[in-house]
């Protein structure tokens, strides 16, 4: 792959890839001393966050992360360079960074919205992973509808006081600061809605508390947190008052990937626990797994269940090509925002299958030392509805689809 | 070989899918079609075989049955990419000709080399022409041919041969004492007899052809491999045209229900239509882009070529399956009369579905290619 990108290279990207290859050569890690999660959302522990982060701290002390943001904010003052700086990342195979809402969501945000000191206050700290964020949008009473979030906060002085309760939180566990909508008019719906950044870590225990939510897995990685009278610093609002609204749109439009920053990516490092959710792999765990007198994969259903995947699979892969080539498009949004509901479905199907062909053995989880491949697959199917819910359900995409594409009349 | 990141769609192909859609748009509408093909709903009729032959000969003087006809053979020699960008068009139009029949026999005349020029000349001067190789089981084996060459003539018979009754020759696959052959036959030719079929699909005729000892032209003696190069291509124009049947359904069923309204509201407005309609596009997106990249596979990966054809094809099939089913449901009470024009649409896609392998078929010989033959 990434030498098919290559022969597109401005020079600045050309030389810059050739750096990022060499550094990597060298400093790639090796073997992880602990068991990694499957991804970072799921990080339960301090040794594996700390491993993670010596990681982030190395790739952006070498400029392979933020490498398109300005110098002055901490960035590498390059044009387009992430995504070959991601690119190389991943054909190293290296670990993934620990700190993907701040990178993805919160470095993006910061950067177009807050005060200039803010920004180099902030954003140093987030590319180099010594600074772990999070995002507060949810609430118990907000989730597809997330304009409702009802947690408030006064004016004081030059201060404004938080109140409420924030749910689905990643990271909040570790995380020094969060990113957060908040309320600050009950009479308008969508400019009642302020954008503020807080730092969470200094306050806990004096305004805020942030207990574990555990997962249909039995694994931690979220949280709600729960402000109560927390004091935060005019400066950290991001723009307006009642702006909170748009300065949303700007996170939710680069955590779809459809924002103006490509984040920083890293990833592919092979370990114990990680494992690929794609059709060819439950291929390889059909012809592996015994039924009757052959394996899985000489059974007719099942491999027409195979070939059903095998077509979503490589069908959503053809539509990332073609949502290149203008002709073969009518609605310039049509197939960008088929991505995350394909994407997360396709994932979750791929890992029904997988325990499917398990039979029996998929009953037996992880830490048995009978279960094949370490349980993971029944690990990743229970996890895959964490991707059709989180960031817009799929029944909210296919709003989002009939609404902007068909042009049908809006739900709400 | 690798494929170009653009499918090899350029600037040529967009112009010629553009102007496809900008004739049939002008010349052929919707209304035309139901007055040309519906004008008899009742069942058991005689078979009949309603085109508009003055525009098919407008098309033919285009040169868009020659654009797969290789330079060499005095045509076009377009990539299979431009050519299903056409067939797209012609499929959302529901044109009833004689086109895809004609294609398929050029890409297998092509696949015959030397010995096909004379028949791919015939296309490039205008002929039409049709596949007939199936048996009366509907097998899509082309050794399951019932049709026999001995003593210097064919006999037997061809199933379910598409658009037979618009064509001026067959491309017919027969047994042979040392295998199989392909025969260039003049439908009009003595020892042909065409028996129309009465067919659910008001937007093609199909007709079981007796051969009585007729004459033909031997253009291969192997059949097989002839038609194993050929039928990537014949199986992804067939999903293309689906696609764009596919796509009518979808916005004519869209501004359906953006219109009529039920409990104050679009019925668009209601999650139940909302969101099966959106399923629909989803669909349509899957089998087109999986459409282009088999027919680029065609153009320059031909070792992938039938693996995503394929794809293709099973893609398609699901897809009108499901995008013809909403489009009468959703349509409500008038989705279910003959005045609504859903149901040409309906009927084409259900033809399509089987036509070449339903999903089923093109999905177990997806499995032998990508997981290698069940033990």
């Amino acid at each position: 792959m990434s030498d098919d990108s290559a022969r597109k290279d401005t020079p600045e990207q050309a030389e810059f890839r050739a750096y990022c290859r060499d550094w990597l050569q060298g400093n790639t890690p090796g073997e992880p001393p602990v068991r990694l999660p499957q991804t970072p959302l799921e990080i339960m522990t301090e040794e594996q966050l700390s491993y993670l982060q010596a990681w982030q701290k190395a790739a952006y002390d070498a400029g392979l992360i933020g490498c398109d943001y300005p110098q002055a904010v901490g960035g590498g003052g390059r044009k387009d360079c992430q995504r070959v700086a991601n690119e190389e990342m991943l054909a190293a195979r290296t670990p993934f960074l620990p700190n993907v809402i701040g990178l993805g969501m919160a470095a993006p945000t910061v950067f177009y919205h807050a005060r200039d000191e803010v920004k180099a206050e902030l954003l140093p700290r987030l590319f180099s992973g010594e600074d772990i964020w999070c995002q507060g949008f949810s609430e118990p009473g907000a989730g597809s509808d997330l304009a409702s979030v009802q947690t408030f906060a006064e004016p004081r002085g030059d201060k404004w006081v938080i109140n409420g309760h924030k749910v689905w939180t990643s990271l909040a566990h570790f995380a020094e600061w969060m990113i957060i909508l908040l309320r600050t008019d009950k009479s308008h719906k969508y400019d009642g809605l302020s954008y503020f950044v807080v730092p969470i870590r200094a306050a806990l225990g004096k305004g805020v508390t942030v207990r574990p939510l555990i997962k249909i897995t039995g694994e931690t990685g979220f949280n709600e947190v729960i402000f109560d009278n927390l004091e935060v610093d005019d400066r950290y609002r991001l723009d307006e008052l009642g702006k909170g609204w748009q300065v949303a749109m700007t996170t939710l439009l680069h955590e779809r990937g459809a924002g103006e920053l490509q984040g920083p990516r890293s990833g592919g490092m092979k370990n114990r626990s990680s494992h690929n959710i794609t059709t060819s792999a439950v291929i390889d765990l059909a012809r592996n797994t015994r039924r009757g007198a052959g394996t899985a994969a000489d059974d007719v259903l099942l491999r027409d269940k195979l070939m059903r995947q095998l077509i979503r699979e490589e069908g959503l892969k053809q539509n990332q090509r073609r949502s290149r080539v203008q002709a073969l498009l009518d609605h310039p949004m049509r197939l960008p925002l088929q991505n995350k509901l394909l994407a997360s479905e396709i994932a979750q199907s791929i890992a029904a299958l997988a325990v499917e062909v398990e039979g029996m053995a998929s009953s037996l989880y992880m830490g048995d030392s009978n279960a094949p491949a370490g349980g993971q697959w029944p690990l990743s199917y229970m996890n895959s509805y964490g991707m059709t819910i989180a960031a817009g359900t799929s029944e909210v995409q296919r709003n989002i689809l009939g609404e902007r594409v068909l042009g049908l009349p809006k739900s709400k | 070989m690798t494929q170009p990141k653009n499918y090899g769609f350029g600037e040529e192909a967009a112009l010629l899918k553009e102007s496809a859609r900008k004739f049939f748009r002008e010349h052929f509408t919707t209304d035309k079609l139901h007055a040309l093909v519906a004008s008899d709903p009742t069942p058991g009729r005689a078979p009949q075989c309603q085109w508009d032959e003055t525009l098919w000969s407008q098309l033919v003087e285009l040169g868009w049955t020659m654009l797969a006809v290789p330079e060499e053979a005095g045509g076009v020699g377009m990539p299979v990419a431009a050519v299903a960008g056409l067939v797209e068009e012609v499929g959302r139009a529901a044109f009833p000709c004689p086109l895809l029949g004609t294609l398929n026999a050029t890409y297998a005349l092509v696949a015959c080399k030397q010995p096909g020029a004379t028949a791919l000349a015939d296309i490039a001067s205008g002929a039409a022409a049709t596949l007939a190789l199936t048996n009366r089981h509907g097998a899509w084996d082309p050794a399951a041919t019932e049709v026999e060459f001995r003593d210097g003539a064919l006999h037997g018979t061809a199933w379910f041969v598409q658009d037979a009754l618009k064509c001026d020759k067959l491309l017919v696959c027969a047994s042979t004492a040392a295998g199989h052959g392909l025969f260039w036959v003049d439908a009009a030719t003595a020892g042909v007899t065409v028996q129309a079929d009465g067919i659910v699909d008001l937007t093609r005729d199909q007709a079981h052809i007796t051969f009585d000892g007729a004459q033909g032209l031997e253009v291969s003696g192997n059949a097989l491999a002839v038609l194993h190069e050929a039928m990537p291509a014949i199986w992804t124009l067939l999903a293309a045209d689906m696609v764009g049947a596919g796509e009518w359904q979808l916005h004519t069923t869209v501004e359906y229900v953006s219109t009529r309204k039920q409990f104050d509201r679009p019925l668009g407005f209601f999650q139940a239509i909302k969101h099966p309609l959106v399923e629909v596009m989803v669909l349509i997106d899957e089998a087109k882009s999986l459409v282009y990249n088999a027919a680029c596979a065609c153009d320059s990966e031909p070792e992938k070529a039938a693996q995503y054809a394929h794809m293709a094809k099973a893609s398609a099939s699901d897809m009108a399956a499901y995008a013809s089913s909403r489009s009468v449901q959703s349509h409500g009470g008038i989705g279910f009369t003959w005045e609504c024009y859903v149901h040409l649409y309906f009927k084409r896609q259900k033809h399509s579905q089987v036509l070449w392998g339903d999903a089923a078929w093109h999905r177990a010989r997806l499995a032998d290619i990508v997981i290698g033959s069940a033990a």
